[in-house]
């Protein structure tokens, strides 16, 4: 695909007046290596003008050529009967049946976010949401999945606290209910802060339509919101690392929302759609008119020809090259059929937006761009997009994470102390702690179609006229995939899919965020394949093919980088929305069953962080073959409405998780009678992150059934205690210590951690 | 009964509201902002959202809709108007309710079911409840502290006009009850003349046990039930 030698050059494109000479220095700034340049000489056939530069900056840039990603990203699974587009379009579509289908993908705003949290994140989620209704579904919800440094820095409040304002103000404006995600800190995400954003929608299945400029002579338009001068050379600026200096002087490079313009355009651009004026429809989004343009146009096999002159500008005197490169926000390109221009700018003028043809389809396959009729770049439309360079470099395990890994944790699993107040203590760390204070910022309930609202594994936004529902989480443990990549990438697509059985939903599909430091380091790189080699074996195993995603590269400050972040943004379908499982306790007198097994596995985990700032040892094993069938025994129980709850064991281990169950909302917090026999370390049984877990509830005349359903799939399973109601205590007793807690005390670390730092008044300050 | 719900521009409550009318039996319309003349409907209901994208001060821009003529005249014939949430701003920058809706005093958007207290089970919008019945709804938004002078209050409580307040699982108006810092813990009131009803809280996305609650279902019930009782 990348073999790019049939180019040919017919026309000298002259230098603008006032344009920068090419130089070695100007190339580099551009972020193009003397060899891509190079390539870029031989394509062309002659020398490139300042405008051209900066298009192939843009389109040959880590954030849309994948250069060092795509050969790996090759490998992952992306077929299966109910996938209706897969890889290369602006989102995924999968059937969901019943006429339906669900349009889902993730996306990063890292560095943005780093330099302006609460624009960088609300931009995040709006350029997600367009993605979304591009492909003509109407967004139904959001996930954000969001990383941060530990909370005892002041910047990481002000991050933190501007990120989760921005996420919600720009969705809460849209009317998109956020459904879930996460919210993880570690020093390991100090300097660089991970936001990703996910968005599902639906759509009949005939409702579909792609980004492609089809059509020869069909005029372009430019649609919503005017070109500005904000965000130019933003994909070039995703694809480098920040360092001290990049907070005040990058700015400039982020965008900044307007939801509201974007809720009018969305509702804009499904008339559009529904209209059938239009024969294709893409966001202005990374690279602006640059990508969206020559993008559609490549998929087509057609040219373009686009006219700056012509383009809506919010101010006077910008350049071609600032018009093609600007990433003002709420913009799209529109490929109108001939002759109903009229009828697209008439719908644009009732949401009070406009619309304006600024270029045409043609049969030469060139991207090209005038200036008021004269050319200003000329170039071959399919190698300026598919044409970029893709490497496989070398990959090296750091000697450092090998030794970490190696780190002997005995001495962590021997008694220490007072196991009740360990236990407590955990409950308040961030990473366990409920993150209400996050998500209550955020409507949850708009739409009226949640089911499942944020604070559980998964979230469940029901199809109105249907029966059916549909789940989505995210999850990565990037301290896992950090001390072993490609076992931290199975147990990101292992834990998603389990966190979607336990609410009843069958897993079918993923997208995913793939954050990492700068590829062109070994170790970073090495992290990267393993990583994408996991992922590639667990989605084979659990039959979930990969959609769509985003790679964030150069997640690096002064040099560190992030941990390995593989977020697996993964959507599930529930057939009958009444056996959608809770998440908490809720029944006095309840049995509760573990499924899976305890091991002594600590290494990564929550528990060393918490005890003694460490993170090391080996991730706990992860076995696919049982994962499924663990999965699967979970979904024939829900489906057979024996659970009254299911929950996902994971950070915390099986304590945190029995500690959530047990305080469910905090409203109707269940005191619980646990008790565990196993042959492990006290500290273990109780905070070891063991894989392949899953705890549930159940009536009692339903646990045999329970405990027949896990043994027909060989899963081990035990009842392990019952719950005992309010006002009782949370007991887990163990051969060899236990815990016994107070409830109150339980959701007062539970629930006020996040409050108790964010809302003091020394959190306001930078 | 024949129901109009207004789409402003950043409405994103239209459809919920639209489909809760439904839901009692009613007969709904979208009726885009630039529309003129209600005539022929029954009941206006003015959704939430982020009408104008609350630019300038929730609610300010969009009372200068054409729409909102009709609205005001509609409401001047004594005819009973709903706005929730965006929809109460409105009503209030409208005029047609007292006081003022200012930011949450969290200074945080607020997302989250809370429990309600009816207050008044005797106007068209809450005679399918009975007095002190607890609610509960969720509410969505960050500006939704309901503030008024000292003698708009005073006739509000002495009156009667405060229709719901923020309490506790218990019933009990409690400052750790109350989301946003509404003097009084009011959430919702109504006109001298009762046909006019604005709250912050979403009755209409707590109607189906799916979604959590069905405490919201009264209040377009009783509109349904007053309504007939004028037609018969």
């Amino acid at each position: 695909m990348s073999t790019v030698d049939e180019a040919v050059t017919e026309t000298q494109v002259a230098a603008r007046p006032g344009d920068p000479e090419i130089t070695p220095e100007l190339i580099a700034d551009h972020g193009l290596s003397v060899e891509e340049h190079e390539r870029i000489l031989g394509l062309m056939g002659r020398t490139l003008t300042f405008t051209e530069l900066g298009v192939f900056s843009a389109m040959w840039s880590e954030h849309c050529g994948y250069k060092n990603s795509k050969r790996l990203l090759r490998l992952l699974p992306t077929e299966a009967p109910w996938v209706i587009q897969g890889p290369g379009e602006n989102a995924g579509v999968i059937d969901v049946g019943d006429g339906y289908a669900l349009c889902f993908k993730i996306e990063s705003h890292n560095h943005p976010s780093a330099v302006e949290p609460y624009q960088g994140a609300a931009t995040g989620v709006g350029g997600i949401l367009r993605d979304i209704f591009t492909m003509g579904a109407r967004p139904v919800a959001i996930l954000d999945s969001l990383r941060f440094g530990d909370l005892d820095s002041g910047r990481v409040r002000y991050l933190l606290g501007g990120v989760v304002a921005g996420v919600g103000d720009y969705g809460n404006c849209m009317g998109v209910p956020n459904i879930g995600g996460e919210v993880v800190f570690d020093r390991g995400y100090e300097g660089n802060p991970i936001v990703n954003a996910m968005c599902l929608g639906l759509m009949k299945t005939d409702e579909l339509i792609t980004a492609s400029a089809s059509g020869i002579g069909n005029p372009l338009m430019a649609v919503g919101a005017r070109t500005g001068r904000d965000g130019i050379h933003g994909a070039t600026f995703a694809s480098e690392e920040l360092s001290e200096d990049s907070d005040e002087s990058s700015r400039p490079r982020v965008q900044v929302g307007d939801p509201f313009t974007e809720k009018l355009l969305l509702e804009a651009s499904l008339e559009l759609i529904a209209s059938g004026a239009i024969t294709g429809i893409q966001d202005m989004g990374a690279a602006g008119i640059t990508s969206s343009a020559s993008e559609m146009a490549g998929r087509a096999g057609n040219g373009v020809e686009i006219d700056m002159a012509l383009v809506p500008v919010r101010e006077s005197g910008m350049t071609p090259y600032e018009i093609l490169l600007s990433e003002s926000q709420e913009r799209m390109l529109v490929v109108a059929e001939k002759g109903r221009e009229q009828e697209v700018i008439d719908i644009l003028e009732k949401w009070e937006l406009e619309a304006k043809v600024i270029g045409r389809v043609t049969d030469d396959a060139r991207f090209r761009v005038l200036e008021d009729g004269v050319t200003v770049a000329d170039i071959p439309a399919l190698p300026l997009t598919e044409g970029c360079p893709t490497y496989e470099r070398e990959g090296i395990e750091g000697e450092d994470i090998k030794a970490l890994r190696a780190a002997n944790l005995i001495e962590y699993l021997l008694p220490r102390g007072n196991l009740t107040r360990l236990f407590q203590k955990m409950l308040g760390s961030p990473n366990i702690a409920s993150k209400r204070w996050v998500y209550n910022q955020y409507d949850t309930t708009v739409r009226t179609s949640t089911a499942v609202r944020p604070g559980g594994d998964a979230g469940v936004i029901r199809i109105r006229g249907t029966d059916k529902a549909v789940a989505a989480t995210t999850d990565c443990n990037g301290r896992f995939v950090y001390l072993e990549p490609r076992t931290g990438a199975l147990i990101a697509v292992a834990e998603a899919a389990r966190n979607l059985v336990c609410v009843g939903a069958l897993p079918t599909a993923i997208t995913n965020n793939l954050n990492f430091g700068n590829p062109l380091k070994a170790h970073i790189y090495y992290q990267f394949r393993e990583a994408v080699l996991g992922i590639k074996d667990a989605c084979e195993a659990f039959e979930t093919p990969v959609t769509g995603g985003n790679v964030s590269f150069y997640n690096e400050t002064d040099g560190h980088a992030i941990y390995p972040t593989p977020v697996i943004g993964m959507v599930g379908v529930i057939d009958d929305a009444s056996k959608i499982v809770g998440q908490a306790f809720h029944t006095e007198g309840d049995d509760i069953a573990l499924l899976g097994t305890n091991t002594e596995e600590i290494g990564g985990s929550e528990y060393l962080y918490v005890t003694k700032r460490l993170v090391a040892g080996a991730p706990p094993s992860v076995d696919l073959g049982k994962e499924r069938a663990l999965q699967q025994a979970v979904l024939v129980m829900a489906h057979g409405r024996h659970l009254n709850s299911a929950r996902d064991c994971s950070d915390g281990g099986l304590a945190c998780t029995l500690a959530e169950c047990a305080l469910g909302d905090g409203e109707a917090a269940m005191g619980i009678e646990v008790q565990l026999n196993d042959d492990l370390a006290p500290v273990a049984t109780l905070f070891a992150e063991s894989q392949g877990r899953i705890v549930v509830s159940c009536a009692p005349e339903q646990t045999a059934d329970v405990l027949r359903i896990a043994e027909e799939h060989g899963v081990p399973a035990a009842k392990i205690g019952s719950v005992t109601g309010k006002g009782s205590p949370f007991r887990i007793v163990m051969s060899e210590g236990r815990v016994d807690a107070d409830l109150d005390k339980m959701a007062a670390a539970y629930f006020g951690a996040l409050p108790n730092i964010m809302d003091a008044p020394a959190s306001s300050g930078a | 009964m024949k129901v109009a719900v207004i789409t402003f521009p950043g409405s994103n409550c239209d459809y919920d509201l639209y489909k809760a009318a439904q839901q009692v039996g009613a007969d709904a319309t979208f009726v885009w902002h630039r529309e003129r003349g209600l005539d022929g409907y029954d009941a206006v209901l003015l959704p939430g959202g982020f009408s104008y994208g609350d630019y300038l001060r929730a609610g300010a821009i969009a009372r200068m809709s054409p729409v909102m003529e009709d609205v005001i005249e509609f409401a001047r014939k004594g005819a009973p108007v709903v706005g929730i949430c965006n929809g109460f701003q409105i009503l209030c920058e409208a005029g047609l309710l007292p006081g003022a809706l200012v930011r949450n005093d969290s200074l945080l958007f607020s997302g989250k079911d809370v429990r309600l207290r009816v207050e008044r089970a005797d106007t068209h919008f809450t005679s399918e409840y009975h007095p002190g019945q607890i609610l509960r709804v969720p509410i969505a938004h960050g500006e939704g502290n309901y503030e008024a002078d000292e003698a708009t209050l005073e006739r509000l409580e002495g009156e009667g006009h405060v229709v719901f307040r923020y309490v506790d699982a218990a019933g009990e108006v409690t400052d750790a009850a109350n989301p946003n810092g509404s003097w009084h813990n009011i959430a919702g009131i109504i006109n001298d003349d009762g046909n006019v009803l604005g709250m912050m809280p979403h009755p209409e996305r707590a109607m189906e046990e799916l979604l959590g609650s069905t405490d919201g279902i009264g209040v377009f019930t009783s509109l349904a039930a007053s309504l007939s009782a004028v037609a018969s």
